[in-house]
């Protein structure tokens, strides 16, 4: 199965490397970074690279190429999901998951990955587990261990792995018994540039944090469970149950976990809760252009949107924009053509818009492409869907 | 620091080389000092040394030798963890001495108290197996010992020994089969992926092929196959209900194990890890029957909200799936839009799906898209979306004149690589059908002065060069271009002008001799070598000279051959032999240690090789449960028998309830003629089971009962107070009530009920009547599970008696009367008719009911008749018929088939098969058998027609002519055309009708306002308009015939 690991940041250094078999040597990563070299961006190097001898499978997170080494046949998804999980883990235990703060634990880092795979098969890969085994390191661990020389590797099996919940451990205790659980929907929408949707759907994510005494038997309904159409769960819950009743039963993970995801179909059509006018043109004659956008609120409920980012990647031809927002802050990065507008809130009495005009490369014709606008904002307490709050959103606009 | 005592120090020492070794720097000559301190009291140093020692014990055998005593001693350790991260190192040294030891080892922790530590034991198979092959045979009984093992924790760790050890002793799997099956949900993802793969393959060369016996699903494949969200929501349990009762029935019978499996995988297309996901859905594309597979789909689309990596391969598998099976993902269309910020290498296979995916329904939207992805900044991905389009173009004949005319378009955009990928695309279309397009020919000539890219050149020069004679002025003179700049061209735009020469000069030779020669002679000093065989080699072949005299003559039917056109293909097409999911699938090439996918066996192995002796089995799960407490709550032994139970019953009951309610409107009456009903259709089945003679004999009574009908109607309308006894019950019923409903109209519906129950007698009357109306069908065909449904249906329609001419509605044939299917001649003996049956059918509300009758003049008898691959337009759906298994010559038979034409009259193409040929038919409805009539009095009538005035409206003048004049006539007429109800109606001359369309069930409501003079006006109120003007038209046309 898994060979190696290697840790690549963007300059292409390899940070960190593991191996579970013999040593495959960190050459065998020059390969990819060929295949780097040819791909424009970082999102562009193929997931799959074949080697005469290996094949590297990676993934891109965090600023971080996650290259695994693998010899034989096996499922390709079978180790990006893993690397997925790889990294999941790491932002579990350190907070973030970057270059610096991996350099700064690699000892916890290889002690986790040491559990995780053996032999290149998955080990323990439930957080709950491996937090029992190698403890995350918080402030006052460290300055407990610098003091008395304990450590941060537990000296008991997890019982996790033994009962038949391998993801909760055993021995729980808190004098609060607290769950919370958040409802986070996404809408995903094509409009096209006279605001007509093409597609729109709703990608919701409910995650719970549990703080629970003991092995709690939780139960969970909804209102409108036929709503949901596509879910995917956690291990914890019980498909039968949801399958002949739709009620999620579980036994839950101690902490933070993501319980399900589900998706609402695109048939029913979703209402977008904001709108985006825009008029911009670009003269042949001058070299000067019109760009003109403004965000508004279309169905909200009453409630505020709130954290609007406008993007857009302009044409190369653009050399430089002058605008001004009437609210809010703009950049536009003259190398990579990149205009974003951080809106804030949206007053539905005053409506933000951004105007100004656009420099064009001297002599350079017209360009043909029309800039995409992303559109990204937040709504808290509502669910588009209808599910429970709140809601966040996404939105995409060619 | 290694050697001071102080754990302290050390730990921090080996935290410094520990991290040494992450960052890949050598820490080999510190291995004496680490080694030392392997047998130290502190656990986290000796987890470092573990580190270490795992990394560098390769290198230094002989010190690692030193630590293995620590190691044995850890193997005796009471602590189970301690043991089984004893035995972890101990295998993951690699020295080749100790494996005697690690066999040991292995042997011993495998009969562990512990299944933690048995799962390292477990792991410790593969490495050692890598390290010393020989161990192969004892390391499979140690296997066999494991895959016996009930835990859910070793379950996963001790297949995927299986696989590195011995994938091919697939009879280790045959007493585990049953278990592994049930344990699979409560194993961690990683251990269901790789037992789910070993499943596929075992399920490959154990359980016979479902797909050969298409007929066995056929019953709902509607329902699998789109797996609409009406179906999610009572979906797994019916199906699985009716799969349970599939091997009852049917000659195939799919191994109850083979089920098993599927039913236990399937909830995992909804786990959280994309690996599993995808692993089901590779094991219902090579396993499931094919109606199926199409569960897998949602769940594929939904991985395509994960982390792009995994899109990337998700799309791959999706990408072939879409070529096998396009329905299945057809719904989803819209899913594979592509979002502006998508790497390039997702767009582009997210392209690909699209392109697989359209067909002549959805191709305008898809082009559409395409348009919008043209303008993209990306170029990579433009270039790609012109080769969809080319793509498109060509599998989709209706359009590809609209996309040749979209990329000549093109061909004026400023971007040279976009005028250079259409102009190869065109040249792929043109070369399909070159004649009518001289034009584009010659604009593309013009081209040659600014495209620079030498691909784009080189084909424009080939097509100059191969349609020479519908561009006779133009070839020419780009020859005499190309050959002015000849020395400055690439290779392959070099070779092109060759070919243009030689083939211009076999055309016109008049005109391009000399510019031929020049090129030749170019060429013939060129540098590369290629160029200079290819111009001496074109050179003897066309100047005529006194050798090659023989060959010369030739030249014109060398170079001038029609060429067959290019075949723009998938590049996904040739990758279904490799297992989905799988790298070497991804790769398009074998990887090591690939497996193929047996294919199926002829013959069932022995089943029996399964089974394990039941009484251990159950006790053995008891004493489990008893044991682990928590056990029951995940394990399948017993949440299959609790939930799955009654997700099994429950949607019976609701289909019951479903019977009841929708009976409940015909009350007391309806429910009371089920059971007639049921005897009724008994007798079909004998009937339809008789010879030939005997369906004739049917036939002819049912040209009777035609005959009787228009009396009845007569009678029933004619007369609005004369309450008569000789029609049947239900139109007296009805006179009587059209009677009441003048004085209390609203009291309509209320009223039946009573009336139903006070009139026993009548009852049995009207059902005699009924019995005689019902066709000599093919109801005992349908399945027993769908009976209650259609027997809902049935009665639905049973109401309706009470409706004045509903009379009409149960004749068996509609107005539409036989049409041919096949003719007798063209299906080589086979010759199908079909008529609209006006039936509810059953199963499916929505569809229209078409009766196929077949039968065989020819002298062999035909087998396997059966509905293939239909090829529907979106909407349409097929319920097929159950296959015919023979028809010997001389017979005939009828089969009902469904039909969702969704509210439009395209044809539904499908091809008929049977075990030798295959015949491609279509059925296209009239568009009065679109809708069933629905009953409503006549002010309700008036509200609704109120409601549809406008743009809903549709009216038309006519002259009725002498014939038709009469009241019968008119609506006997009507009805032929159009399959609705009669809506009573006050005055004389006006006739009402309405029926609602089947799939969207919007009303249609008919008035024919006829005056004593034959004038005549129609008027139609429908919401929709298309198939109210079509209505207004065959009626007329039916009226003033």
């Amino acid at each position: 199965m898994i060979h190696s690991l290697f840790l690549i940041n963007s300059s292409g250094d390899i940070f960190l490397e593991k191996h579970w078999k013999s040593v495959v040597s960190r050459s065998v990563c020059d390969y990819f970074f060929e295949a780097q070299e040819r791909a424009t961006e970082a999102e562009n190097v193929p997931p799959v690279i074949p080697t005469p001898h290996h094949y590297l499978l990676s993934v891109y997170r965090h600023k971080i190429f996650f290259v695994a080494v693998i010899q034989t046949e096996v499922p390709p998804l079978f180790v990006i999901e893993f690397l997925h999980r790889v990294v999941d883990t790491f932002q579990d235990y350190f907070g973030v998951c970057s270059e610096p703060v991996i350099k700064d634990n690699v000892v916890v880092v290889y002690e986790v990955l040491e559990e995780m795979l053996d032999n290149g098969f998955p080990l323990a890969t439930e957080s709950n587990i491996l937090k029992e085994l190698i403890k995350p390191p918080t402030i006052l661990r460290t300055v407990v261990n610098t003091i008395t020389g304990s450590t941060n590797v537990g000296d008991q099996l997890p019982t996790g792995q033994l009962s038949v919940v391998p993801w909760r451990r055993t021995g729980v205790k808190y004098t609060n018994n607290e769950a919370y659980f958040d409802v986070v929907e996404e809408i995903d929408a094509i409009i096209d540039k006279s605001g007509s949707t093409i597609t729109a759907e709703i990608q919701g994510v409910i995650d719970a944090c549990v703080k629970l005494t003991g092995m709690p038997d939780l139960t969970l309904s909804f209102m409108n469970p036929r709503l949901l159409d596509d879910v995917s769960f956690h291990p914890c819950v019980r498909f039968k149950r949801w399958e002949s009743e739709r009620i999620l039963s579980f036994i839950p993970p101690d902490g933070n976990f993501r319980l399900l995801s589900y998706h609402v179909s695109a048939q029913n059509l979703v209402a977008i809760p904001v709108y985006v006018k825009h008029n911009i043109s670009f003269r042949d004659s001058t070299s000067l252009g019109r760009f003109e956008i403004t965000v508004g609120p279309k169905q909200t409920m009453g409630k505020t949107i709130e954290g609007v980012i406008v993007t857009s990647q302009m044409p190369k031809g653009v050399l430089n924009m002058s605008l001004s927002p009437s609210q809010g802050t703009h950049t536009f990065d003259p190398v990579t053509k990149m205009l974003s507008w951080d809106v804030g809130k949206i007053n539905p009495q005053k409506l933000p818009s951004l105007k100004g005009t656009v420099s064009l490369q001297a002599g350079a014709s017209r360009p043909d492409e029309n800039p995409t606008i992303n559109l990204q904002f937040k709504i808290q307490q509502l669910a588009i869907s209808g599910l429970n709050p709140p809601l966040f959103a996404k939105e995409d606009w060619p | 620091m290694l050697d001071t005592n102080k754990d302290s120090l050390k730990l921090e020492a080996m935290k410094r080389i520990v991290a040494m070794i992450a960052r890949g720097k050598n820490a080999s000559d510190l291995f004496p000092a680490v080694v030392k301190n392997v047998a130290c009291k502190n656990i986290e140093v000796k987890k470092l040394v573990y580190v270490y020692l795992v990394r560098y014990a390769e290198e230094q055998q002989d010190l690692a030798l030193l630590s293995i005593s620590t190691f044995q001693r850890g193997l005796k350790d009471p602590n189970q963890l301690i043991r089984a991260s004893a035995l972890r190192v101990l295998s993951s040294i690699r020295v080749p001495i100790i494996v005697p030891i690690m066999m040991l080892a292995i042997k011993e922790a495998a009969s562990d108290m512990s299944p933690y530590v048995r799962k390292t034991a477990a792991h410790a198979i593969p490495k050692l197996y890598s390290l010393d092959s020989d161990q192969k045979d004892q390391l499979i009984e140690v296997i066999e010992k494991l895959l016996a093992d009930k835990t859910t924790l070793v379950a996963g760790s001790v297949v995927m020994a299986f696989e590195e050890v011995c994938p091919e002793r697939i009879d280790l799997i045959h007493k585990n089969y049953r278990k592994l099956c049930n344990l699979l949900i409560d194993v961690e993802e990683w251990g269901q992926v790789v037992i789910i793969s070993m499943l596929t393959r075992y399920a490959r060369t154990q359980f016979l092929s479902p797909t050969q016996n298409e007929s066995l699903l056929e019953e709902n494949p509607e329902k699998a196959f789109y797996g609409s969200e009406e179906d999610e929501a009572k979906g797994p349990g019916s199906e699985e209900a009716a799969a349970a009762a599939l091997p009852t029935r049917k000659p195939y019978v799919m191994d109850p194990d083979h089920r098993l499996l599927l039913r236990n995988t399937k909830p995992l297309l909804q786990s959280r890890s994309a690996a599993v996901v995808m692993a089901v859905a590779q094991l219902y594309f090579h396993l499931a029957p094919k109606a199926e597979v199409g569960v897998i789909a949602k769940a594929l689309v939904r991985l395509l909200r994960s982390h792009s990596e995994v899109q990337y391969v998700v799309l791959q598998n999706v990408a072939t799936m879409s070529i096998k099976r396009r329905g299945m993902f057809e719904p989803y269309l819209k899913s594979f839009y592509i979002r502006s910020t998508d790497p390039t290498q997702i767009k582009i296979l997210k392209l690909e799906v699209l392109t697989n995916l359209a067909n002549e329904t959805n191709i305008p939207t898809v082009l559409r898209e395409f348009q919008t992805y043209i303008r993209s900044m990306d170029k990579d991905f433009v270039a790609a979306t012109i080769q969809a389009i080319g793509r498109c173009a060509t599998n989709i004949g209706r359009v590809r004149d609209t996309c040749l005319n979209g990329l000549v378009q093109l061909l004026s955009n400023r971007d040279e690589l976009v005028v250079a990928e259409s102009v190869v695309v065109i040249k792929k279309l043109l070369q399909m059908q070159p004649a009518q397009h001289g034009e584009i020919i010659k604009h593309l000539a013009k081209l040659t002065d600014n495209i620079q890219v030498p691909m784009a050149r080189a084909s424009i020069l080939w097509l100059i060069g191969e349609y020479c004679e519908h561009v006779p002025r133009i070839a020419p003179d780009v020859l005499r271009k190309m050959a002015k700049s000849f020395t400055a061209e690439e290779d392959i735009v070099k070779l092109q002008v060759i070919n243009l020469a030689a083939k211009l000069y076999l055309t016109n030779s008049k005109q391009t001799k000399l510019l031929t020669q020049y090129v030749l002679s170019l060429a013939k000093y060129d540098q590369n070598y290629d160029i200079r065989d290819r111009a001496r080699f074109t050179r003897q072949l066309i100047v005529p000279s006194e050798q090659g005299g023989a060959l010369s003559r030739h030249a014109k039917k060398l170079f001038l051959a029609p060429k067959p056109a290019p075949v723009l293909e998938s590049s996904f097409k040739d990758r279904d032999h490799f297992q989905l999911g799988s790298l070497s699938h991804l790769l398009n090439a074998k990887a090591t240690g690939y497996q193929e996918l047996p294919d199926w066996p002829e013959e069932a192995p022995d089943p029996s090789v399964r089974n394990v002796e039941v009484p251990e089995w159950t006790k053995c799960s008891n004493r489990e449960k008893r044991k682990e407490k928590e056990k029951p709550f995940y394990s399948d032994s017993e949440g299959e028998s609790g939930p799955t139970e009654s997700a099994d019953s429950d949607p019976e009951s609701e289909s019951e309830s479903d019977s009841k309610s929708s009976s409940e409107s015909g009350s007391g009456e309806s429910s009371s003629e089920s059971d007639n009903e049921d005897q009724d259709e008994d007798e079909e089945k004998g009937r339809s089971s008789e010879s030939e003679q005997s369906e004739e004999e049917g036939e002819k009574k049912k040209m009777k009962k035609r005959k009787k009908v228009p009396e009845g109607q007569r009678e029933g309308s004619s007369s609005d107070e004369g309450s008569d006894s000789s029609s049947s019950s239900s139109e007296s019923e009805m006179t009587s009530d059209t009677e009441e409903e003048q004085v209390e109209p609203a009291s309509w519906r209320k009223k039946t009920p009573p009336s139903g129950k006070s009139a026993p007698a009548a009852k049995e009357i009207s059902l005699l009547d009924l019995e005689d109306f019902t066709p000599p069908s093919v109801q005992p065909l349908s399945p027993p599970t769908v009976v209650s449904t259609s027997l809902a249906a049935d009665l639905e329609g049973l109401t309706l008696t009470d409706s004045p001419l509903v009379p009409s509605l149960l004749s068996p044939v509609s107005g539409a009367g036989r049409q041919e299917l096949l003719h007798r001649v063209a299906g080589e003996g086979l010759a199908v008719d079909y008529t609209f049956s006006r039936q509810p059918f059953s199963g499916d509300p929505h569809m229209v009911s078409v009766h196929i009758h077949f039968s065989n003049s020819s002298d062999t008898p035909i087998k396997g008749l059966h509905v293939g691959t239909p090829k529907l337009p979106a909407g349409i759906s097929i319920q097929e018929f159950p296959e015919i298994e023979s028809l010997s010559p001389g017979e005939s038979t009828t089969a009902i088939m469904g039909i969702n034409f969704c509210d439009s009259t395209q044809a539904a193409n499908f091809q008929l098969c049977t075990q030798t040929r295959q015949f491609y038919v279509s059925i296209q409805p009239p568009v009065g058998e679109l809708m069933a009539p629905v009953f409503m009095s006549e002010n309700e009538f008036k509200k609704e027609q109120g409601k549809l005035t406008g743009m809903n409206e549709i009216t038309e003048k006519l002259t009725l002519p002498d014939a038709s004049r009469s009241d019968h006539v008119v609506v006997q007429k009507v009805t032929a055309t159009a399959n609705l109800g009669r809506v009573p109606c006050g005055t004389s001359d006006e006739y009402r009708f309405a029926g609602r369309t089947l799939t969207s069930g919007s009303l249609v409501l008919l008035t024919l306002d006829a005056r004593p003079t034959g004038a005549a006006q129609l008027t139609v109120n429908s919401e929709k308009m298309v198939i109210g003007t079509m209505l207004v038209k065959d009626v007329v046309q039916a009226l003033t015939q």
